[in-house]
């Protein structure tokens, strides 16, 4: 029978390890508890944040249907700061880590400061020219590869999507590299402890409410939780504070070079164009408000049908 | 990359019934077929589903891959993942779909990353170039942008979005195969669902009529006019997102980026003046109305009709108006 999952040589012996002090009997834990260890309730969480161009301001060039990225200021990507709330809410709940992890260009540094004026303890870049240009698959791999190189943590937070690639698979991609389950749109975290989580999440019509082992991963939406803003004490802390920069060649180690960047990217943008507002019939009426409603119902009657 | 041939669509269930853009993927995924001469398949995973299967064949499938035992009966990631990724290896389809929904946005990265293979998420159109390969289209930064995609590696995968793909016209005389497969038990997929219920009592992704409020509301309290309207056309009430933010209404009402998608039949906008990650979930809606005191407001430029006038005044307006047309009808 092939093996339930395909669980990355670190995983497992830390999954074992694991499972042995779960599966102690009560009495065990209690006397652990009782000798004053309590690193064992410690949760190490890790987010995954994206630097993007604010939306709001980023501008076209119409014609050739470029984005032009000085147009804009560099943020955070906005559904991350909801998981790393999420994340910052559970170390100050069980104590523990969080560590943020993010891939992108040296200026990406300013979101990982920001993260660390939020809450976060440490925060990775994953900055190296060979890292440019990857899709979903390549992104995501770099990430796990990078995970997998930071070893001991019980859960993944990551954002639904981002607002500029509005793909939202990088967090299921990476839970899929590192053989760990997943649960996508969670909008709240009911229990988070040692031995595993109870989390909320839609799937179409339905809420379910799911127990998922550690180790997991998930990713969140915006009704979670409200992202803190941070003080200028902590953001003046956070500008002194450092953030490691690995390179590719940091994670080689066990991970394949050519997978990175756009090497390692199957999917390729080979055109862009701007969409066509086209058929908008564009009837504007101004005037009393009397004369516009009638006028109005009678220029639409035929779609609704009254 | 010969050997890969074939187009397969992911069915999706919910309490044993299809999601409609099961039968849009099939209706986009035959034309696709018939255009390269191959053959279209379905994978169905669920449990007690062998009546609901003869509706895929009817609907444009040559080959049904039924996978039905009751550990499937509810998403589970894994279960979902290891299933689909076995049948893939096996049957090698050149072109994998699926809808563009919560289930199909996180089973299709978990599929593509297990095959090492790329996916294009929440596309709005395919097509095919000389070669044959599949030309993925999907918007890009709040819609402003169309990016045209293609895949080197196979099968190529996308998801796409619910309600843009025409379903073919059923047809009860169409035959097909259907393949009982069995599945690989997987004892623990690390996740267990406890409890299932509704998310909320609106859908308003699947609404033909939405009445919409903005910033032009001045109280959360005045919601109730535009509930009048939308109960008046037979729609529900939709909103922005700040009155979200501010917990005037519930998030299941809210349209734009961070909130649903929605391309209804007729979009009412009330004093939204209409901001990119507005536009971005609604511009698809058939009809589009704007009401909105200025002139310049964005909204007006994607509006088939738009009405320059105060909400407070134009809505009763309305609303009287269409009572006396319903009347008319009824007399």
């Amino acid at each position: 029978m092939i093996p339930r999952l395909a669980l990355y040589s670190f995983y497992s012996s830390y999954f074992k390890a694991y499972e042995t002090k779960r599966n102690r009997k009560w009495g065990d834990i209690a006397m652990i508890r009782n000798s004053g260890d309590t690193a064992d309730e410690r949760l190490n969480i890790i987010v995954l944040l994206k630097q993007v161009p604010d939306i709001e301001e980023v501008k076209f060039d119409t014609e050739k249907g470029t984005l032009d990225r000085s147009s804009a200021r560099a943020e955070p990507n906005p559904f991350d700061l909801n998981a790393l709330e999420a994340g910052v809410q559970i170390k100050e709940k069980s104590g523990g880590t969080v560590t943020v992890v993010s891939m992108g260009p040296p200026q990406a540094e300013s979101a990982l400061r920001d993260a660390l004026a939020r809450g976060a303890d440490r925060a990775i870049l994953l900055t190296d020219k060979n890292f440019g240009g990857a899709d979903t698959l390549a992104t995501s791999y770099t990430l796990a590869s990078a995970i997998k190189k930071l070893g001991n943590f019980d859960l993944i937070i990551c954002g639904e999507k981002t607002v500029d690639g509005d793909t939202g698979q990088v967090g299921p991609e990476v839970a899929e590299h590192l053989g760990i389950p997943h649960i996508a749109y969670v909008s709240e975290i009911k229990k988070c402890e040692k031995d595993g989580f109870v989390i909320v999440s839609q799937v179409g019509e339905y809420c379910y409410l799911t127990e998922l082992k550690p180790i997991g991963l998930i990713t969140v939406t915006k009704d979670i939780n409200q992202p803190r803003l941070p003080s200028l004490r902590d953001k003046l802390k956070a500008r002194k504070s450092e953030i490691e920069i690995w390179s590719a060649d940091d994670l080689t180690n066990g991970a394949e070079s050519n997978k990175f960047g756009i090497m390692g990217s199957p999917t390729s943008v080979y055109k862009i164009t701007i969409p066509s507002v086209e058929g908008r019939r564009g009837k504007i009426f101004r005037g009393t408000s009397d004369e516009s409603a009638k006028k109005f119902v009678e220029e639409f009657k035929k779609v609704l049908k009254v | 990359m010969g050997e890969f041939k074939g187009v397969m669509v992911f069915a999706e269930q919910e309490d044993g019934k299809i999601h409609p853009v099961s039968y849009e993927l099939l209706g986009k995924g035959r034309d696709i077929a018939d255009k390269l001469g191959v053959e279209l398949s379905c994978v169905l995973l669920g449990f007690q589903m062998k009546n609901e299967v003869s509706e895929l064949i009817y609907h444009g499938a040559d080959k049904i891959f039924l996978y039905d035992h009751p550990s499937l009966e509810n998403f589970d990631v894994i279960r979902y993942k290891q299933n689909i990724v076995n049948l893939v290896k096996e049957e090698k389809p050149e072109i994998f779909l699926l809808g563009a929904t919560h289930l199909g946005r996180s089973l299709g990265p978990r599929i593509a990353a297990a095959l090492k293979t790329g996916l294009t998420a929440d596309c709005i159109d395919l097509k095919m170039d000389e070669e044959g390969n599949l030309i993925q289209i999907r918007p890009a930064f709040s819609g402003n942008i169309l990016a045209h995609i293609k895949t080197k590696t196979r099968p190529q995968m996308s998801t796409v979005r619910y309600k843009v793909m025409e379903k073919r016209e059923r047809d009860p005389t169409r035959k097909g195969e259907i393949i009982m497969k069995n599945l690989e038990v997987i004892e623990d997929s690390g996740m267990k669902i406890l409890k299932k219920e509704k998310a909320g009592e609106v859908n308003i992704t699947e609404a033909n009529i939405i009445v919409s409020g903005g910033r032009g509301l001045k109280k959360p309290d005045d919601f109730k006019i535009l509930r009048e309207l939308a109960d008046l056309l037979g729609g529900v009430v939709g909103s922005s997102r700040p009155l979200v933010d501010e917990g005037w209404i519930k998030r299941e009402h809210q349209v734009g980026f961070s909130g649903n998608t929605v391309k209804p039949k007729l979009y009412v906008a009330c004093g939204i003046s209409g901001s990119p990650q507005h536009l971005a979930g609604m511009r698809d809606s058939d009809v589009i109305v704007a009401i909105n005191t200025d002139p310049s407001a964005p909204i007006f430029k994607v509006a088939d009709y738009g009405i320059i006038g105060d909400l407070y005044e134009v809505v009763p307006k309305l609303i009287d108006e269409i009572r006396k047309n319903k009347n008319k009808v009824l007399s």
